[in-house]
């Protein structure tokens, strides 16, 4: 390693770049763009695991094994957490070629108080640690947290949105996260050229008249100037001067990973994704390729090692909190591929390398490899991330045709769906409304169909026996007036304090000075809402109302339109709610900032919870019952495939919700096509008419063989698994378990 | 999940209908790449493994016209050029030759996408060759290769299929070759010997041949109907029965999956 360094030392950093304004100024995208090499061959070119890299990853594997036991194998409850409150940490030096750890230990998880104290007390207490008194003092004495801020400005009624869930997992007692730094400037830069660059912002604002805007700026430049310096001096205990550029491809890597360990040792974010690196990194590799001093099997190393630390990336999260988001996520995004605007791929030797870590490391939720789709990618990367999937059910995909006119040809993916230009853009994440809710607000005038109580004032029940469209039209429209209002309310306060209590000062160094930002509103319940709209206007839907006059249930008589079968009646309704909900969000008054308002239909892990907090609705759903995640149609309402399905999903218009529409498919290997050469051509097919139909988002399922047993197991978790063999399909849990047996062989037999 | 409940405006007469059972609208198994599929109803056969007993009955599916059922495939077309095509599947499409003919020629003409006839070939006389001009491939299902046996497997002859596979030939239609293995039934080394050297003496029209594994997933629809199941106990056939049988094939030089 020091051999390395040393060499390192004499190099010329940008020796062989292709010189442009990159050089004078932070420009990554310029960079890329005057540098990168486009790859539009095939994956035979990528190698394997090796004897190091399998060493290592069986290592943590040890450790990963006693977490899932515990829950939480350690915490660092001794001290708030920064960017150098640890010292170096290794899994194991000897192998490892990319450091670095949150804390100390592997897995060791560091507690973050600027949140909110009583987040971190929860955490700790839920798996057994005590927070350390000192903390506990300085934090309720001498320190004010974004949770206090918070909750120092809510209205009554904020208070009881959020109690009742029609507001829900709000990010004020927890990091909002979805904010990408662009740590790849660490790499091309180093650190002294972004400190001066700072420098250089702050100080052209000496003149400027201090408002408290440009108040706020310099003392948030202050920050992010300091932040740079704990960065170089947390790279430095680990041996390392980033200082200065990187100067080959291993010292690239490090240099990025450096850049965004130092932003999740400091903030607990919903979501902490990554940007944008592999096709950047690529360049560095092909430089040392060329040269002669990097092989394509230590190229594939060092993005191994690199995915290793990714996915060990942790934060001390209560079960609550778990619970909302149906797991411990990191969103550990990063996005891969898309097209160029001068119409060259941006697909690189490197991108194929990121999703070659779930063969070499084998599949895994994070990092969250997020494919950037667009029908004019080459083939080769087509193929084989339609491959990857099948094998590996790993990898999300977005529509890159859509968002390029919108963003550009170097935006990332926040968390699920959110794109921003890297390093120019950030989101103020707003979490969801629920329109379901809303819409039995609408009917029991602003009183909670569950509490009874009175959540939103001024309102009138609907007393009909059956209910009118027109009347319920009206009154949900004045209902979503009111959630607009109270919800955007609430993300003021929200983001106001953030900025102020737990502002992410590593993050924004790594961004320009000045920079677009988002309130990125979101929705949930979208199908539960239109299919309830759908079985006022088609069906009669009778109200059933308890002793107190609440309607507390309806009965359907005659059938209505799903959304979900590709059937403009209802599917239109969809449509007319993610616009209406969209532009009564953009009457607000006042956003924070001057953010911009945006949506997402998203939910995409919350959707069981949003259920929970929601009575019986009208389209028959019982209460309790999850929702449909994201932009899905209902479970088992969508009786005609995933391509119809597909087809409604793709109807919502990504202008009305440029934060993202999800939706999640499901296949088998066998729906997909007879053998493992028509499955990828099939499925690569299908993306390609998703894409072309205007569909933003999809996660592709392809079931395994473990997934299917563990539905024998567990077969409420699996409601609407369908089973496809040739010409026929069944309900996957319907069948006897003899049959299920029968499809885990039939599917999976390895002769195909 | 299939569609089985859509009414239409009553018909007016004179005007050419069909029966469809049911449609499907993103299948990978039934042609190349994803496929719409049209279930049609009526199948003269009563195959002792059929899957779909519930399409033998010729007046159990909705009633369209061609104009009726093309219209199904609207909403999918830009993604089916992209995807792969239409299936007629049943049933027997065969059974409803004219409909099924004019079907395939509106698709042709409004859509131009690939059209797969997945059939038994049973009544292939009854329809004319330019029948074929609007169909680009046949899944051509060849219940056994001994006409006695293939007698009581469907309660029909077998060379009117043979002929069929025939006619194709003379024709230059291109077939995927479709066999049920069904142990006890249609696993005897001979029998697929013998399906396998006639499938090589049709030549470079048979694309592929399809080995498809027998299931039990068809067994609740023949108690659904009241019937009885003859194939109840009969077990799915082991890994290496289905393998052994694709190598009998591929011995040939037949492109098998």
């Amino acid at each position: 390693m020091e051999s390395i360094a040393q060499q390192a030392v004499q190099a010329d950093p940008w020796r062989s770049f292709a010189a442009g304004d990159w050089q004078n100024r932070v420009d990554v995208r310029n960079f890329i763009q005057l540098n990168y090499q486009p790859y539009a061959g095939d994956a035979t070119f990528l190698a394997g695991a090796t004897e190091r890299t399998q060493a290592l990853w069986a290592a943590l594997g040890e450790l990963l094994k006693q977490e899932r036991e515990k829950g939480v194998l350690d915490v660092s409850a001794d001290r708030g957490t920064s960017i150098t409150a640890h010292d170096a940490g290794y899994i194991d030096p000897k192998l490892e070629l990319i450091v670095g750890l949150q804390t100390d230990a592997p897995l060791k998880r560091a507690i973050m108080p600027n949140g909110g104290l009583r987040m971190v007390e929860a955490g700790l207490a839920a798996y057994g640690f005590t927070l350390d008194p000192v903390i506990k003092e300085v934090w309720s004495k001498y320190r004010k947290s974004h949770n206090q801020g918070v909750f120092d400005t809510y209205t009554p009624e904020i208070l009881a949105a959020r109690k009742s869930g029609i507001i829900t997992g709000l990010p004020d007692a927890y990091g909002r996260g979805r904010i990408i730094g662009d740590y790849r400037r660490v790499a091309l830069y180093g650190t002294d050229f972004l400190r001066k660059e700072r420098q250089q912002a702050f100080h052209e604002l000496d003149g400027a008249v201090f408002t408290e805007d440009v108040l706020r700026q310099r003392e948030e430049l202050s920050e992010q100037f300091r932040a740079l310096d704990e960065l170089r001096e947390m790279a430095a205990k680990y041996g390392y001067d980033i200082s200065r550029p990187a100067v080959n491809a291993r010292e690239a890597v490090q240099w990025t990973y450096f850049a965004y360990l130092a932003a999740v040792k400091e903030q607990n974010g919903a979501a902490m994704s990554l940007g944008r690196i592999a096709t950047f990194l690529d360049i560095y590799i092909e430089r040392d390729l060329a040269a002669g001093v990097l092989t394509e099997t230590q190229a594939q190393e060092l993005i191994d090692d690199l995915v290793i630390k990714l996915r060990i990336v942790r934060f001390l999260r209560t079960p609550e909190y778990d619970q909302l988001f149906s797991g411990d996520p990191t969103w550990v995004t990063e996005s891969i591929g898309g097209m160029g605007e001068d119409g060259r791929t941006l697909v690189s030797k490197n991108s194929f390398r990121f999703l070659n870590t779930l063969y070499n490391l084998g599949p895994a939720p994070e990092p969250n490899l997020t494919v950037l789709w667009s029908t004019a990618l080459p083939q080769g990367f087509k193929d084989f991330c339609a491959k990857v999937s099948i094998d590996t059910s790993s990898i999300q995909y977005e529509n890159d045709d859509l968002m390029r006119p919108y963003w550009g040809d170097d935006y990332g993916i926040a968390c699920c769906v959110s794109a921003m230009r890297i390093g120019k853009q950030m989101q103020f994440f707003g979490a969801r409304a629920n329109l379901a809710k809303a819409m039995l607000y609408a009917i029991n005038g602003g009183r909670d169909e569950k509490s009874g109580a009175v959540v939103a004032h001024g309102f009138e029940p609907i007393t009909d026996d059956v209910l009118d469209f027109d009347t319920v039209m009206a009154r949900f429209d004045k209902m979503m007036d009111w959630l607009a209002a109270t919800y955007v309310k609430a993300l003021n306060c929200i983001h106001y304090m953030h900025d102020k209590y737990a502002y992410e000062r590593i993050e924004m160094a790594l961004h320009d000075r000045d920079i677009l930002r988002t309130m990125a509103c979101g929705i949930a319940g979208l199908s539960v809402a239109a299919d309830s709209l759908s079985a006022i206007k088609h069906a009669r839907v009778h109200v059933i109302r308890n002793e107190d006059g609440l309607a507390v249930d309806y009965r359907i008589e005659g059938d209505y339109p799903a959304y979900g079968n590709n059937d403009d009646r209802v599917d239109s309704m969809a449509v007319w709610l993610t616009e209406t909900f969209m532009n009564k969000i953009k009457a607000q008054p006042y956003f924070y900032r001057n953010a911009t308002p945006t949506q997402s239909v998203l939910t995409i892990t919350s959707n069981v919870v949003y259920g929970k907090k929601t009575g019986n609705t009208p389209c028959g759903r019982r209460a309790g019952e999850p929702f449909a995640p994201g932009a899905n149609p209902m479970n088992g309402r969508d009786v005609h495939g995933f391509v119809a399905a597909g087809a409604s999903v793709a109807k919502l218009p990504y202008a009305a919700a440029l934060d993202g529409i999800s939706w999640t498919a499901s296949a088998t290997p066998d729906a997909l096509g007879h053998t493992a050469q028509d499955r990828v051509a099939n499925l690569s097919h299908c993306l390609d008419g998703f894409a072309a139909a205007g569909g933003f988002h999809v996660n592709v399922n392809v079931f395994r063989r473990e997934t299917l047993l563990d539905a024998m197991e567990h077969p409420e978790l699996y409601p609407q698994l369908t089973i496809r063999v040739s010409g026929y399909a069944v309900n996957f849990v319907k069948l006897t378990r003899e049959q299920q047996l029968d499809v885990i062989n039939r599917t999976f037999h390895g002769s195909l | 999940m299939t569609q089985q409940h859509v009414v239409h405006a009553p018909l007016s007469q004179g005007e050419l209908t069909g029966y469809v059972h049911s449609t499907e609208s993103g299948a990978g198994v039934d042609g190349p790449g994803m496929r719409f599929v049209y279930f049609m109803s009526g199948c003269q056969f009563r195959c002792q493994y059929c899957h779909n007993p519930d399409t033998w009955k010729l007046h159990a599916g909705r009633q369209l016209t061609v104009e009726q059922a093309v219209a199904e495939i609207a909403p999918y077309a830009g993604f089916l050029k992209f995807a792969g095509g239409v299936t007629v599947s049943g049933g027997e499409p065969l059974m409803q030759a004219e409909f099924v003919g004019a079907l395939f020629t509106a698709i042709k003409q409004r859509y131009g996408l690939h059209t797969a006839l997945d059939t038994q070939g049973f009544l292939h006389a009854n329809v004319d060759d330019a029948w074929f001009d609007q169909v680009d491939l046949v899944l051509l299902d060849i219940k056994h290769s001994d006409p006695q046996r293939y007698l009581e497997i469907t309660g029909q002859a077998l060379q009117p299929t043979l002929d069929f596979a025939q006619r194709l030939k003379r024709l230059g239609k291109p077939i995927w070759l479709r066999y049920v293995l069904v142990p006890g039934l249609t696993d005897g080394a001979d029998d697929i010997a013998r399906l396998a050297d006639y499938a090589a003496s049709l030549g470079s029209i048979v694309q592929r041949v399809e080995v498809l594994p027998f299931h039990q997933m068809g067994a609740d629809k023949w108690a659904q109907l009241g019937l009885h199941y003859p194939l109840a106990a009969t077990p799915t056939p082991t890994a290496a029965a289905v393998d052994a049988a694709r190598t009998v094939f591929a011995a040939r030089g037949l492109t098998v999956c």
